[in-house]
């Protein structure tokens, strides 16, 4: 086999801690706005259980906030170390809204994250309140602008290249903040937070409802967590799917190696699960099921839509942009587009079922049920990594689509064994840092909620959460 | 208008120091002030609800310089790689020792987290030190602003000096900070420490203000910030021996202060010296963004940054209170 290049090593610790980072990040965003609304109906009504939820839930956020902001840390950094030169030509640009986002929403959030924790019986109760949403705001707000600054290496917009061609430079912040990629991506992923802490937040629920461990506490966290994921699963496919027409519209490359679609079609069908057809236009697949239509109406958004194929596409980039192949894997864009749709779908459908056995009110005896909601837990993880799989991958050999190739962007003056050390030092790293979250999370999880001590009632403050 | 954005870079990265020199402080010391589980959890919590806000200031420093100073970015991240790394695994390693140390009992459990929270913030401040030392002392950089050294070459005496500067200062600066935020025998031990560490911070930044000086050799008024830094760290040491433990950490939060913005200030208007050649130095001019980029980064720091300050001032202001043992005993870590 031969050596891995300095290009590999550093795609692929790339591509590690961003998975990585990621898995904390929707997390964090959806349970911290779930968190605020446990709280917000504790201020309402003043029932106890609402108040023992959101300590219990705040616990499971708090550990995870943790490992998101210290891995954050890496992503940033990473431009600098790994890929200099793709640095010092987009900084202009791509710099604005990571320095925007650290300025206006990232401060925002661990600020008012330390004043929640230990603001507990410290602060007005109103004010308390305000301090998780802000939080919630702060860590969405965040997500807006790093997803702008991902949507312009999909599709640049707002900027031209400086007179020598060695830099693109901002020209324009509100188409940047305006790309339709980043509208749309944006939305989608709010909508995968959610799901991922309704998610996260059933299947702990009905952790203890199958233990009979405070089950009627613990029945509203589950009817809330299934009121926030039907319409949030449902709408997350369906913005899912437009985000699919937007992006075929500017990297059309894309879409057809998600779909791998050699040739032209139209109107084009949509294969449910192929063996083989990926690695290049002579091998015939083994379709197994096929949906006439579907494709076309997928990927334009009309009944007999034309989908472009990756050869004459291919050709087309040739012609354009020089010599070389500008197919992304096609095997990685087909599967993760899949995996994420299907477990999406499945998702979603769990929902339903949680709708039913909450109507019929049998949910603290649906032992299937619980058995699911549990093992769910795991399907967002996989679904938010295929959804990032099919963004990146398919945007290569492109950093920048169109405009710069990822092997011309890594830094020069580093070398192989440079990257080979740090890659294998995150490695381990987050190798324990995963084991230790993942055994703190399922024991937190798996507590009984904890007694509130004086609570307000008596106007006594509740103990902050110290370290 | 670059200059306008070294100059907030340097704020940025003073800021980063004054608010998280005590939390890298408490780090350190958290060990020495508290003898007991109880009393260490004391030290921490004292800037429990602060530190994570404080570390934004390090986010926003190094996006602030992504986006103003994209070749200087480029050049220093790729440049120090391997140092780079290791700043990232200390950094890492605290941020999370906070939150998982007291999520479990058992000493070994609190032991093996409170090592590494003492090993990280010694660490990152270190290694802070050393890079911006290199910066100003000049590293091997060539025509087309790229590092041409090896991890090696940033191990020289200068630049380890203002890394042990730092970590010195750090633990000056935290110690007055647990005087003056809890009570009992954590505050006195505090109070012990702030006293021998007076001194040794004050022979530091003496020598450091002399040798930054030497070595960026560009003469003019630059000397009076580190005259500041001598000054205010003297005047800590003698506050924090008179007892006076508001006086004295605000003496440390100064000294803290211009020891940082010396750096910057002997730099200036060059970000990355070359030791290849004087002219091959990265300089505001030739690592910056264009007019466009800054003027909207210059707009939303003038709305952003007075909203930062004014909330992070309130959380000062809740959470003024000294706390003490007992206060946490009721209530034991969820």
């Amino acid at each position: 086999m031969r050596a891995m290049s300095k290009l590999d090593l550093a795609r692929l610790q790339f591509a590690m801690t961003s998975i990585y980072h990621f898995l904390f990040v929707p997390l964090t965003i959806g349970l911290s706005f779930l968190v605020a609304v446990l709280q917000t109906k504790w201020h309402r009504n003043g029932d106890e259980a609402y108040l023992k939820l959101t300590r219990f839930f705040g616990v499971l956020l708090v550990i995870n906030i943790a490992i998101g902001v210290v891995t954050g840390l890496v992503q940033e950094f990473q431009f600098g170390m790994d890929w200099s030169a793709y640095s010092r030509y987009v900084g202009d640009v791509f710099g604005a809204p990571l320095a925007i986002e650290g300025l206006g929403a990232f401060f925002l959030e661990a600020t008012f994250l330390g004043l929640w924790l230990f603001g507990w019986g410290r602060l007005p109760k109103r004010i308390h309140l305000a301090t998780i949403w802000l939080v919630a705001l702060g860590a969405s707000l965040s997500a807006a602008f790093i997803m702008a600054a991902n949507s312009w290496m999909q599709h640049p917009v707002g900027y031209q290249l400086n007179a020598a061609g060695t830099k693109a430079e901002l020209t324009n912040i509100w188409s940047v903040l305006s790309n339709p990629v980043f509208v749309w991506a944006y939305l989608h992923v709010l909508l995968a937070s959610l799901v991922m802490g309704g998610v996260v937040m059933l299947g702990v629920s009905a952790w203890h409802l199958r233990r009979d461990s405070d089950v009627p506490v613990f029945r509203k966290t589950a009817s809330l967590s299934i009121g926030v994921l039907v319409p949030a699963s449902l709408v997350a496919l369906l913005v899912g799917s437009h985000l699919g027409v937007i992006e075929g519209t500017y990297q059309s490359v894309k879409i057809a190696a998600a779909e791998a679609q050699w040739t032209t079609c139209q109107p084009c069908s949509f294969s449910l699960f192929q063996i083989g057809g990926f690695g290049d236009p002579s091998e015939i697949p083994t379709k197994i099921v096929q949906v006439p239509h579907l494709l076309s109406l997928l990927a334009t958004g009309t009944w007999n839509g034309k989908v472009d194929g990756l050869t004459p596409l291919d050709a087309q980039y040739q012609q354009q942009y020089g010599a070389g192949s500008y197919v992304p894997n096609v095997g990685i864009q087909y599967w993760s587009m899949r995996i994420m749709a299907y477990l999406g779908g499945l998702v979603f459908l769990l929902s339903l079922w949680g709708v039913w056995l909450l109507r019929r009110k049998t949910i603290e005896r649906a032992k299937w049920f619980q058995r699911a909601a549990i093992w769910a837990v795991l399907l967002p993880f996989l679904i938010n990594t295929a959804g990032w799989m099919l963004t990146e991958s398919g945007r290569q050999p492109w950093i920048v689509q169109g405009l710069k190739l990822t092997r011309d962007s890594v830094s020069p003056s580093v070398s192989a064994a440079w990257v080979a050390t740090s890659l294998g030092t995150f490695l381990l790293l987050y190798g324990v840092l995963a084991a230790v979250d993942g055994v703190l999370m399922v024991r937190y999880a798996r507590k009984e909620v904890a007694e509130t001590h004086a609570t307000d009632e008596q106007g006594e403050p509740v103990v902050a959460m110290t370290y | 208008m670059q200059d306008l954005w070294f100059f907030l870079i340097a704020i940025l990265w003073t800021g980063f120091f004054v608010l998280e020199g005590f939390d890298f402080g408490v780090g350190m010391l958290h060990g020495v002030v508290g003898k007991t589980d109880l009393e260490r959890r004391v030290a921490l919590n004292s800037i429990g609800p602060l530190w994570d806000g404080n570390e934004v200031w390090l986010v926003v420093a190094g996006a602030g310089m992504f986006a103003a100073f994209p070749g200087w970015y480029a050049t220093m991240f790729s440049g120090f790689y391997l140092a780079m790394v290791l700043l990232l695994v200390a950094l890492i390693v605290r941020g999370v020792s906070f939150e998982y140390r007291g999520k479990r009992d058992g000493s070994r459990w609190r032991h093996t987290w409170g090592g590494l929270m003492t090993a990280g913030s010694l660490l990152a401040p270190f290694l802070i030190g050393v890079a911006l030392g290199n910066l100003l002392r000049g590293v091997p950089i060539d025509a087309s602003q790229e590092y041409t050294g090896n991890f090696v070459d940033l191990l020289n005496p200068y630049s380890l000096f203002v890394g042990v500067t730092l970590v010195v200062l750090c633990v000056f600066h935290g110690s007055t900070f647990i005087a003056l935020k809890t009570s009992g025998e954590v505050r006195d031990r505090a109070n012990a420490t702030a006293r021998s560490a007076g001194p040794a911070a004050t022979v530091a930044v003496v020598v450091f203000a002399v040798w930054t000086l030497l070595v960026a050799d560009q003469g003019g008024a630059r000397f009076l910030v580190p005259l500041v830094a001598i000054l205010a760290v003297a005047a800590a040491t003698w506050a924090s021996r008179r007892g006076r433990e508001g006086r004295a950490f605000a003496l440390t939060a100064v000294g803290m202060g211009a020891t940082v913005l010396s750096l910057f200030v002997a730099l200036f208007p060059r970000v990355m010296v070359s030791s290849t050649a004087a002219a091959q130095s990265l300089t505001v001019q030739n690592t910056s963004s264009a007019p466009y980029a800054l003027t909207v980064m210059t707009w939303s720091a003038a709305i952003f940054l007075p909203l930062v300050l004014l909330y992070q001032g309130w959380t000062y202001y809740v959470f003024r209170r000294r706390i003490g043992t007992n206060d946490l005993e009721q209530g034991a870590a969820d």
